[in-house]
């Protein structure tokens, strides 16, 4: 009987705050997506209206696909260079703390902080990266300003949205991002190295196996389930851009929308237009594409997957 | 001889890679120290050709970084404590004190923390709203105060104790309460620290939050005004870099002193914070 004083007590302190602010919104958030509903309340109940109008809604549909490329460009970036640093730190005897310390720095600052300094090292005009860009022979970039797509840089055309790829401002965010979260998955893809069994180069050595050989047959295949945990996690964590966009781009989203992320876009419905009901559905849209893609990536990948 | 080559090959692309990853904070860096007509030059200079660390002084006089400083420590402090203790008490239970239930609402509880910000975003300044608590203290601090990650690190780790501990303690008549105190909390001094630095580089660092929850200058932390401050200052950038490496400062030096214990612990947990 004592024991029960003792659980309703220990577990009440948490469940007070979690119930009000975790459990309620999470059902509140399905109610309002439902209503039409300002900042005075409820005005009328919309049924799925919300969603429907956000399906045809250009500005959705273009943060969608801005989201979209914004993710496509980054996760393939960071998980190639995170391993590549990984593996080569791996392979050092002397100084691999020392360079550890280095790639991480970038994780312990803020966002806010690093978005400050990017948009100052992207500066159209006077910016450190023009000098970078010039320094190898390119022409100076307008970086946070330009609203053309990657690959009407590239092909020099002019191309329908979906097909224009990420604008040079979204893909500035891509550069920004990729330096952000790389130390994170380098010290994860360090532990997964440090995880391999030595013996098996051992014996592919005695086997005359080659690095590259040695590189696809046995730390590739065995670091699939590091590979998969880093690829979900930065999947859900670059889905969910945000703070860049509302202090490096202006106006916030622009050049012409072109880093109008869904996210930001959430944020501009709910609290810039006040639009709370079809904020509501916003979230909730971005949250099931989210949850679809991860079952996916499970059903998918993971049988591919030998643990141990 | 290609052995040599080999490594000097990986230390070199590793230096240069070094190089591009810290490059950003020494531009911040250099940049605090210009004087403001020679950050505005162009080919920017890679070296001030005087230091100006009256710049610092300066943006003090520009925005109200004490009081930023203030409300960001006031918001760390006060989650960093309420995570400590609520986790304590629910990982005690959720790995010590049986009772029916206890697994479907330990289930329901992680699959609550994979719940994105949004979703309960709206709902949350609805309600702080109500209550009045928007701009103020308490809409930055207590919904913070329970983390369930780290009740689930915890809870992983008081799982690890023998049970005969615990008995032995219940014998000699020690309270549920004591025992938590007593035996289960200096033994969880590792998961803790881990749990401590974490909720501090979260809280520090966080900005979505305190962004929609304040609407004065004076309640928000250091995050929101230096990101206030970047979208209304176009030229000064000395000043800015300054307020910025300042912003950043307190956890580069809390990394510095406990970088191996917060990548042992990250590589351990795989939590990013």
């Amino acid at each position: 009987m004592k024991k029960t004083i003792y659980i309703l007590l220990f577990l009440g302190l948490p469940f007070i705050i979690l119930i009000p602010f975790r459990v309620f919104p999470l059902i509140f958030t399905v109610i309002l997506s439902l209503y039409k509903w300002g900042m005075g309340g409820p005005e009328s109940f919309v049924g799925l209206g919300n969603f429907l109008s956000l399906i045809n809604d250009e500005k959705f549909y273009k943060a969608f696909i801005n989201t979209i490329y914004y993710v496509v460009f980054l996760v393939p970036l960071e998980i190639m260079l995170s391993l590549f640093f990984a593996y080569l730190i791996h392979k050092t005897e002397r100084g691999k703390y020392l360079f550890r310390s280095i790639f991480y720095l970038p994780v312990v600052t803020s966002v806010v902080a690093s978005s400050v300094v990017w948009k100052w090292m992207f500066h159209p005009n006077i910016g450190i990266a023009n000098l970078f860009i010039r320094a190898l022979g390119g022409r100076g970039l307008k970086w946070l300003h330009e609203s053309k797509g990657i690959f009407e840089m590239l092909f020099n055309t002019h191309l329908p949205y979906i097909f224009k790829g990420p604008s040079v401002a979204l893909f500035s965010l891509v550069i920004m991002g990729v330096w952000h979260g790389l130390g994170y998955n380098i010290i994860i893809y360090l532990a997964g190295l440090n995880n391999i069994n030595p013996t098996y180069y051992e014996a592919a050595k005695i086997d005359g196996a080659r690095t590259w050989t040695r590189f696809w047959r046995i730390t590739w295949p065995l670091l699939m389930p590091t590979t998969f945990y880093v690829l979900i996690v930065t999947i859900i964590s670059s889905f969910n851009i945000f703070a860049p966009i509302w202090i490096m781009t202006s106006p916030a989203g622009g050049p012409l929308g072109t880093t109008r992320t869904v996210m930001y876009y959430f944020y501009e419905k709910s609290f810039e237009e006040w639009q709370m009901g079809s904020g509501a559905a916003l979230a909730l849209i971005s949250f099931l594409f989210i949850l679809i893609l991860t079952y996916i990536q499970k059903k998918v990948i993971e049988p591919k997957i030998h643990y141990g | 001889m290609g052995k040599l080559l080999k490594k000097a090959s990986i230390y070199l692309t590793l230096f240069v890679g070094g190089i591009f990853v810290a490059f950003p904070f020494y531009w911040m860096l250099i940049t605090a120290f210009k004087d403001g007509k020679e950050a505005l030059q162009f080919p920017p200079t890679l070296f001030p050709s005087n230091l100006h660390p009256e710049n610092f002084i300066n943006v003090w006089k520009t925005i109200p970084l004490p009081t930023y400083f203030a409300n960001t420590l006031i918001i760390t402090v006060v989650s960093v404590l309420g995570v400590v203790i609520t986790s304590l008490l629910a990982a005690y239970v959720f790995a010590r004190l049986e009772f029916k239930g206890r697994e479907v609402i330990f289930v329901s509880l992680i699959a609550l923390m994979q719940i994105p910000l949004p979703l309960y975003l709206i709902p949350s300044y609805m309600l702080l709203s109500k209550i009045g608590w928007i701009d103020t203290y308490l809409a930055l601090t207590v919904p913070w105060t329970v983390n369930i990650f780290s009740i689930f690190l915890l809870r992983q780790f008081f799982k690890t104790i023998p049970e005969e501990i615990f008995e032995s303690a219940r014998i000699d008549g020690a309270n549920e309460f004591t025992i938590l105190r007593r035996i289960a909390l200096p033994l969880a001094k590792t998961p803790l620290t881990a749990i401590i630095i974490f909720n501090i580089i979260g809280g520090w660092n966080s900005f979505l939050w305190p962004l929609i929850m304040t609407d004065s200058d004076f309640m928000r932390p250091i995050q929101v005004g230096l990101a206030y401050y970047s979208r209304a200052e176009t030229t000064n950038y000395p000043l800015l870099m300054a307020a910025s490496l300042m912003a950043i400062l307190p956890l580069l030096i809390l990394y510095l002193i406990a970088q191996r214990y917060i990548i042992r612990s990250l590589s351990f947990t795989g939590s990013k914070y």
